[in-house]
């Protein structure tokens, strides 16, 4: 990623849902976007594809860390996803796409 | 390499093929089974009336066989052996040739001589078809009589009270169990299972059976004292005598009244041919029990390689259960060693016999009978194989635990030859060693020993040993239920109730570390619920639940859920089936009928779930908590309303039941059912509550399951009246949350629970631990804060916000696709999403 990335506004910061997540789209992008108002950053956002349960879910997953690496576990079989970088735990041949977010006052903003 | 052929695939035939596969040794194997199937499960023969299928008794498969290189054949009996040309000949004709000949031929039931035996309605228990038989002869039928209370004759009994009909035992000698049980010991267990509806006739000879024209039953049983019994179905479990005509037609050596003549080696007369299992004579004695036979198979193996064992007899003690009575007995069970004492304690009130037989000296175990209670046995038995001294007051062994300071026999003090897994014959010492190379925790000594994978009967002792090696190493056992926690989830259960905690933040603050995961989450926010029974949609609470519960609906393969009313007790209104449909028809769902006797509504969009929960609480349904570790279903029969065979109404008790406990969240999923009859319908058995009406009252079964491991529910108390049966449930279910382990059904929770179900009883029945009142309060309290959860959410336009697909525009998620499939819509597979997706494009 680089600064020349075009910043999208996606939606409100009360849109989102505490220590949980929720699916926003742009164009035909679906991204899983997180809210975890104690961490820093606070907003995080990857695909929501679930590569191995092949449906767009990982915003419906739990938020946790294993080992300290902040993750998503899928709803359908529960391989952890990084919020960092997008990387699958479990299987290094399923990584998701990571996006960079941030929040500009009220609004959530993302670069493509 | 050695040709090797075995004839017969019983269950010691066929541990004779698997010990010799795993040996090594350079063998080329063929096996000749004379029933049309591969070997199966026979000391569990009568779960095939409970529901057990063939496939689920089965210890192997014809394609295991093939892979294992095995050459095997069915259904076609060998018929002789010529011992000149080493070749053994079928029915059929086809001749197989071999080196070394095994004979694992088993026994056959003894049918007394009896005028009439013959009838149709007569039959035997000894195979999967011989149930079937008796399973055809039973249909129409109401009364069954077994021929034998013996060991085998009680299984049979249980089969024909499974199978409906009234039962019967008549038994020539003046007692059951005679072999394995002293009078005292006999007496109980006929008082026992009297109890359960089973008749029991001692002293009885049975003349003659005659066929009865005119009474309502097929067959009348003349006995010899004058006295007679009707019956529609008589099955004779007598007894068993080996299976030696082959032998006896190939001049092999056979005793005077049957059995193959064996010597340590297991060989026979002729030193190319051995025999093993129920056909062998070794000493003078056919050992009737699968293990001696393993011993023998594992012997008869070792004589082909490099490090032959002998088979030097086997200990018969033995552990079973009849009709649901626990019976243990061993060694010397009558006492008959000379200067023996006995010691024996007896209540007739919660029907527990138990006698031990001493040596002279007071030092040794000689013999045991243990009636009602086997809590006992292994260690008894311990103390009898090993020769371990027996503690000064020898009676403190078997008396109830509170009247005195019960020393139980540490895995400490057993010797490493002890036999620890019977099935396996894993010793002490195999354990140990296992430990020293590394496998240091249950499940690793396990699969490293195949301890405690047969029976199970071991299990207790096993984990004890192990824990105790381990403790002995410094070795901590790691309980903790994830990274963040360094607890179990029990504890996690006493930290949040003691310290009145409400929220996981709260808990991780105080007793944890890092921001939790997928483990302790929503295990806390299941103990949370359990204790505080708050909304899970809480803000709070929300980002603990699974996306089932954050959706209250279920997830299905492809990113939709599906939804599930609850329609307690399966009972629903014309009106209500009426606006399911048109709700399923709306929003397009596929419709089934789930095992719960409920209506489960398949590919639901996410922002299409509160629109269909308002119409279905507006029509006056609720959540079903099928999303839920929670309460599920309570099943029901008709019952007394309609049927002609109910004797309670097991309708309204389901509903009272269902409504009771739905929305109580547990460590897993909760199913229940009612039945009105000892018939069963609704399955109660195995359920992980089930109850079942009686003439007095219910009958409450606890942890049965289904599913993967199934599991038949033990009878937890009898003829209950509507006020007990709610008492004992909520105690039961309270105790369940408090102490299982996250994601443990209750079967699971009691094959693990220390003391297993009399321990369970004395908690709940008797109140041993003093804590009912609380158990009943917080179940209370929990019944008493319940809502709808659908019905809150669709009321909170907060809570509603999350119900969308996308955050930030309307559209549909176009992955989702289905397709029509018998006149409804099911999700589309990868091949044809993909070409649909292309053609759209």
């Amino acid at each position: 990623m680089t600064q020349d990335n075009k910043l999208v506004a996606l939606c409100k910061q009360s849109d989102l849902i505490p220590n949980s997540g929720i699916c926003a789209r742009v164009g035909d992008q679906q991204i899983a976007l997180f809210y975890l108002p104690k961490e820093t950053p606070q907003v995080y956002a990857i695909g929501d594809w679930d590569p191995i349960g092949k449906a767009n879910v990982l915003s419906r997953g739990i938020v946790g860390d294993i080992d300290g690496r902040i993750v998503v576990a899928s709803p359908l079989y529960k391989q952890h996803f990084d919020l960092h970088t997008g990387d699958c735990l479990e299987d290094a041949t399923a990584n998701v796409p990571c996006y960079r977010v941030s929040l500009d006052g009220d609004q959530v903003l993302i670069a493509l | 390499m050695l040709n090797v052929v075995v004839v017969g695939n019983g269950m010691v035939g066929h541990h004779y093929v698997a010990q010799l596969v795993d040996s090594g040794i350079d063998a080329k194997i063929t096996v000749i089974g004379g029933e049309p199937r591969p070997a199966y499960d026979r000391v569990h023969l009568s779960e095939f009336f409970a529901g057990r299928s063939p496939e689920e008794l089965a210890l192997t498969t014809r394609e295991h066989y093939a892979e294992l290189g095995v050459d095997a054949h069915f259904g076609d009996p060998v018929e002789r052996i010529d011992r000149d040309n080493k070749t053994v000949i079928t029915n059929a004709g086809r001749s197989f040739s071999y080196d070394k000949l095994v004979l694992a031929t088993g026994s056959y039931p003894f049918v007394p001589p009896i005028a009439g035996s013959d009838h149709q309605a007569c039959a035997v228990y000894r195979t999967i078809d011989d149930l079937g038989n008796i399973q055809a002869q039973s249909k129409g039928a109401k009364v069954g009589v077994v021929v034998g209370g013996g060991l085998l004759g009680l299984e049979a009994a249980n089969a024909l009270q499974n199978l409906g009909l009234e039962t019967h035992v008549v038994e020539f000698a003046p007692g059951l169990m005679g072999v394995q049980l002293d009078t005292g010991g006999s007496a109980m267990l006929r008082r026992k299972i009297e109890a359960l509806g089973v008749q029991v006739h001692t002293r009885k000879a049975t003349e003659v059976i005659e066929e009865n024209v005119q009474g309502e039953t097929r067959l009348e049983m003349k006995f010899a004292d004058g006295e007679s019994l009707a019956t529609d179905v008589i099955v004779f479990s007598a007894g068993i005598r080996p299976y030696d005509q082959l032998a006896r037609d190939a001049d092999l050596k056979v005793g005077e009244r049957g059995g193959i003549d064996v010597d340590y080696h297991c060989k026979t007369s002729d030193s190319d041919i051995f025999a093993i299992g129920e056909c062998a004579l070794f000493g003078g004695r056919i050992f009737g029990l699968v293990a001696p036979g393993y011993r023998m198979a594992e012997a008869a193996v070792s004589q082909l390689g490099n490090d032959p064992i002998p088979f030097q007899g086997a200990d018969m003690s033995t552990k079973l259960k009849l009709l649901g009575v626990d019976v243990g007995s061993i060694g010397d069970a009558h006492g008959k060693c000379e200067g023996s004492i006995a010691y024996t304690f007896s209540d007739e009130r919660i029907e527990i016999y138990k006698r031990i037989i001493v040596s002279a000296d007071g030092k040794k175990l000689l013999g045991a009978v243990l009636v009602g209670d086997c809590s006992d046995y292994d260690s008894l038995l311990q103390y009898f194989l090993n020769d371990i001294e027996l503690p000064a007051d020898p009676e403190t062994l078997i008396l109830p635990y509170n009247a005195g300071s019960a020393p139980t026999l540490g895995a400490a003090a057993l010797p490493a030859t002890a036999t620890i897994c019977s099935c396996h014959n894993v010793s002490k010492g195999d354990i140990v060693d296992a430990m020293e190379a590394g496998h240091c925790s249950l499940a690793a000594v396990k699969s490293e020993t195949a301890a405690s994978t047969g029976c199970g009967g071991c299990t207790a002792l096993l984990k004890n040993i192990v824990d105790t090696e381990m403790a002995e190493r410094g070795l901590e056992v790691d309980t903790s239920i994830c990274e963040h926690f360094a607890h179990t989830r029990q504890e996690l259960f006493h930290l949040i109730k003691v310290g009145s905690i409400k929220s996981f933040d709260e808990l991780l603050d105080k007793h944890g570390t890092g921001r939790g995961c997928d483990i302790c989450k929503p295990a806390t926010g299941s103990i949370l619920a359990s204790l505080w029974n708050d909304y899970v949609l809480e803000e709070k609470h929300v980002g603990l639940q699974d996306t089932n519960d954050t959706f209250l609906a279920n997830m299905q393969k492809n990113g939709t859920y599906s939804v599930v009313p609850r329609i307690a007790g399966g009972e629903i209104t014309p009106d209500k089936l009426i606006v399911l449909g048109q709700v399923a028809k709306k929003y397009n769902l596929y419709t089934k009928i789930t095992g719960g006797q409920r209506i489960d509504l398949f590919g639901a969009r996410v922002q299409h779930l509160p629109a269909i929960w308002k119409e279905l609480v507006e029509a006056g349904f609720e959540t079903g908590h099928a999303y839920g570790k929670a309460l599920r279903t309570v099943k029901s029969c008709v019952g007394s309303t309609w049927c002609r065979y109910g004797v309670q109404d097991s309708v309204a008790m389901a509903l009272y039941v269902e409504n009771r406990y739905k929305g109580l969240r547990s460590p897993h999923k909760l199913k229940s059912a009612v039945s009105g009859c000892t018939r069963e319908c609704a399955e109660a058995q195995s359920k992980d509550f089930g109850v079942i009406a009686t003439e007095n009252g219910w009958n409450l079964f606890v942890c049965g399951n289904g599913g993967m491991k199934p599991r038949h529910a033990d009878l937890f108390a009898t003829d209950l009246d509507d006020e007990t049966l709610i008492k004992y449930i909520d105690r039961f279910l309270m105790f369940y949350v408090r102490t299982a382990d996250r994601l443990q059904r209750t079967s699971v929770w009691m094959d693990n629970l220390e003391g297993g179900l009399d321990y369970l009883k004395q908690v709940v029945i008797e109140d041993s631990l003093g804590i009912a009142a609380e158990l009943e309060e917080q179940m209370n309290n929990i019944v008493g804060t319940y809502q709808c959860e659908w019905k809150t959410t669709i009321e909170d336009p907060e809570r509603l916000k999350r119900f969308v697909q996308f955050v930030n525009t309307d559209e549909d998620d176009e992955k989702i696709i289905f397709v029509q499939e018998r006149g409804q819509p099911r999700p589309a597979t990868e091949e044809e999403r993909q070409t649909l997706l292309k053609e759209t494009a």
